[in-house]
């Protein structure tokens, strides 16, 4: 076989940051909607990706259920796993101020962490691809058909978050909520069971994500601090609270890594997205759709 | 009378009990052996560090059994450092100053027996690394031999060469190379790199890829694009199932072939590979491959008792680190038997070890030479039907 041009070495980089972008901007997200409930930064959103890939694998692999619902029961278990953590570790804290909930969120993901490596262990796990291990080749690029199911599944994500907080009336409520809480509370929005159900959406994000994503980069416990930090980065160069902005962050910092990995020098490709999140707090502190 | 003559055969029988307990007290009580271990048990290494710590714990029961060193009964101490520098040091200083070990076992890893070393120049206490890379036992700045470290893993540099040699005979002569950008990723690459004109080997693609990335889709599509005969990854951990599987899907396979380091040897990462690893080359220690040695094989032997008493004790296939730990130790239990707990001595006995047989080669050592094995240590093995099978 020939070797390839630049052309589709360019497409292929584009590709994959793509799909890295995705997962990123996904993450975001996640933590956007936290966010903007409860303007707590959530350290534990990395980890609710690690938690719907280990708990699909462990009901493929323990419990043997089949691939799909394997995955479906992962994300619904990240769901519930999100409203509990809430209601044990957040609710009971009235007048807790930023700084500790956000050092709860913390100690929410080691607990995560560390309950994964007492039952599935240290090492990496990997699940079977959605749709078969069969590269499609497009002018000369490869592109896994895990990384289409990876970049549909967020962008299906986006529209049913877009949806659901433009369109109910829960969704709507949450949003009220965000953008004044007294306000809403008055007008008879139980603002508690919003912040509630913002953790057990944001679970459920970052499990979709996790359980999307662990057929091609495989999974193990201690995944989730590193996906935290770039999906911080992601939500930052976006604009904190703006979910369009999540996605776009995302996608900006998945395919400039990948580009400058392909280009310049794949050892300091994290140097280049540190790179850009300073220049994004350089010119626009507030990222590039966030409010004033 | 009864109730009197059961009380005295009472009396009798606890001081015949006592007069036993205080033989056998007598007869063990030649003073215990304190070795220390530091392995990375748990966190990012700990494919590394769990192995080497149960074989351990297997080795020194099996010497208890059997009486001990020369009568001495052997404990070794085990922490776990979490695959952290920091805590490996504490670890290191608590074994020497507080818990006054004899020799110190470990670290699994190659960055974090590099941090250590000077605590062993510093105590004048014998450590034996269970890590990789040449530095540990080379000062890179003096290119002189540690006095008091040595180092049981074959060298980045006899995998490399071994490597090289392999792709000599099947006429290789363009090469890529991608490496993780840990200790023994970047050891690797500098060896690979200083061995390939001695092969005739041009390297013409040199990407690199951290230790938490998940994707490498990005540097295999830039060495896609060069003519490159063969492709050599150097890294362990998860990263290089990835680098594996990424091969097979961007098609490379058609293209290259694709080496690993001695790193890729544990079966878990055939499997899972999920089949792409079929057709990988890698550079094995023997005791990877236990059943396919020939019985002439003078490794054979031990290889195949640790293998059967590991499964036996912990229902786990045996790894290749493992194997790393085992020679550390028992390199230290034979100095121990022949020169006593004496540290100076030890080191001296050990740096004249000849013919040892241990586990992942034939050691030799001398006072140049800390790690005592030479390219024999190991064999070219190749991925077939999923497991290993000596390359031809």
């Amino acid at each position: 076989m020939d070797s390839i041009g630049f052309g589709t070495q360019l497409f292929q980089y584009i590709i994959t940051g793509i799909t890295i972008g995705s997962v990123y901007g996904l993450v975001a997200l996640g933590f956007n909607i936290i966010y903007n409930s409860t303007e707590i930064i959530n350290l534990a959103q990395g980890d609710f990706v690690m938690l719907g890939g280990m708990s699909s694998v462990f009901f493929l692999t323990v419990l043997h259920l089949p691939l799909a619902i394997s995955v479906i029961l992962a994300v619904l278990f990240a769901f519930i796993v999100g409203a509990l953590l809430e209601r044990i570790a957040i609710w009971p804290l009235k007048n807790a101020n930023q700084v500790t909930l956000i050092l709860i969120t913390l100690a929410i993901s080691l607990i995560l962490e560390g309950s994964v490596m007492l039952i599935l262990g240290r090492n990496p796990y990997g699940l079977p691809y959605f749709t078969g291990s069969k590269t499609i080749f497009l002018f000369g690029a490869a592109i896994f058909p895990q990384y289409i199911w990876v970049i549909g599944i967020s962008a299906v994500t986006v529209v049913v978050m877009n949806y659901f907080f433009n369109k109910t009336v829960t969704g709507k409520a949450m949003k009220a909520c965000s953008d004044n809480p007294t306000s809403a509370s008055l007008m008879g929005i139980p603002v508690k069971k919003m912040i509630l159900l913002s953790f057990a959406i944001s679970a459920l994000i970052g499990a979709v994500a996790g359980a999307a994503i662990t057929p091609s980069l495989l999974m193990e416990y201690d995944r989730g601090p590193m996906l935290t930090i770039k999906g911080f980065a992601a939500a930052i160069i976006g604009g904190l609270g703006s979910f369009g902005g999540a996605i776009v962050g995302g996608l900006i910092l998945g395919i400039s890594e990948s580009l400058f990995a392909g280009l310049i020098s794949s050892g300091y490709k994290d140097a280049a997205s540190l790179a850009i999140l300073l220049l994004i707090l350089f010119i626009k502190p507030s990222g590039m759709f966030g409010k004033k | 009378m009864s109730k009197n003559f059961r009380n005295g055969l009472f009396i009798a029988a606890a001081a015949l009990f006592s007069v036993l307990l205080i033989a056998v007290n007598g007869y063990s009580k030649k003073s215990t052996y304190v070795l220390g271990a530091d392995f990375s048990i748990s966190g990012r290494a700990s494919f590394l560090g769990d192995p080497e710590a149960k074989t351990v714990r297997l080795l020194v029961s099996e010497i208890n059994e059997k009486g001990g060193i020369n009568g001495h009964p052997l404990k070794v101490i085990i922490y776990d450092d979490e695959g952290n520098t920091t805590k490996a040091r504490l670890n290191v200083e608590r074994l020497i100053k507080r818990d006054h070990v004899i020799a110190v076992l470990g670290p699994s890893l190659s960055g974090i027996s590099l941090a250590v070393v000077d605590l062993a120049k510093r105590y004048k206490i014998p450590l034996v690394s269970a890590a990789a890379s040449d530095r540990i036992i080379i000062n890179p700045k003096t290119g002189k031999t540690r006095k008091w470290v040595f180092k049981t893993p074959q060298s980045n540099a006899l995998a490399a060469k071994k490597i090289f040699g392999f792709m000599k005979k099947r006429g290789i002569t363009r090469i890529a190379i991608i490496t993780i950008t840990t200790g023994f990723g970047a050891s690797g690459r500098t060896q690979l790199i200083k061995y390939a004109p001695e092969f005739g080997i041009k390297i013409i693609a040199d990407e690199k890829y951290g230790p938490k990335d998940t994707d490498m889709s990005v540097q295999l599509t830039k060495i896609k694009g060069t003519n490159a005969q063969a492709l050599v990854n150097w890294s362990i951990g998860p990263s290089q199932v990835i680098v594996t599987r990424q091969w097979k899907q961007l098609g490379l396979s058609k293209q290259m072939l694709l080496f690993q380091s001695h790193g890729f040897g544990d079966r878990r990462n055939i499997k899972l590979s999920g089949g792409a690893a079929e057709g990988v080359y890698l550079p094995l220690g023997k005791v990877n491959i236990g059943k396919l040695l020939p019985a002439s094989d003078p490794q054979k032997k031990p290889i195949m008792a640790y293998i059967r008493n590991y499964e036996k004790r912990y229902h786990k296939p045996i790894s290749s680190f493992g194997g790393h730990a085992y020679d550390a130790l028992m390199l230290v239990v034979h100095a121990l038997k022949a020169v006593g707990p004496n540290k100076a001595k030890i080191r001296s006995y050990i740096e004249h070890t000849k013919n040892y047989v241990g586990m992942h080669g034939i050691f030799n050592f001398s006072p140049t030479d800390h790690n005592g094995l030479t390219e024999a240590a190991f064999v070219m093995v190749v991925v077939k039907n999923g497991d290993w099978a000596i390359a031809k």
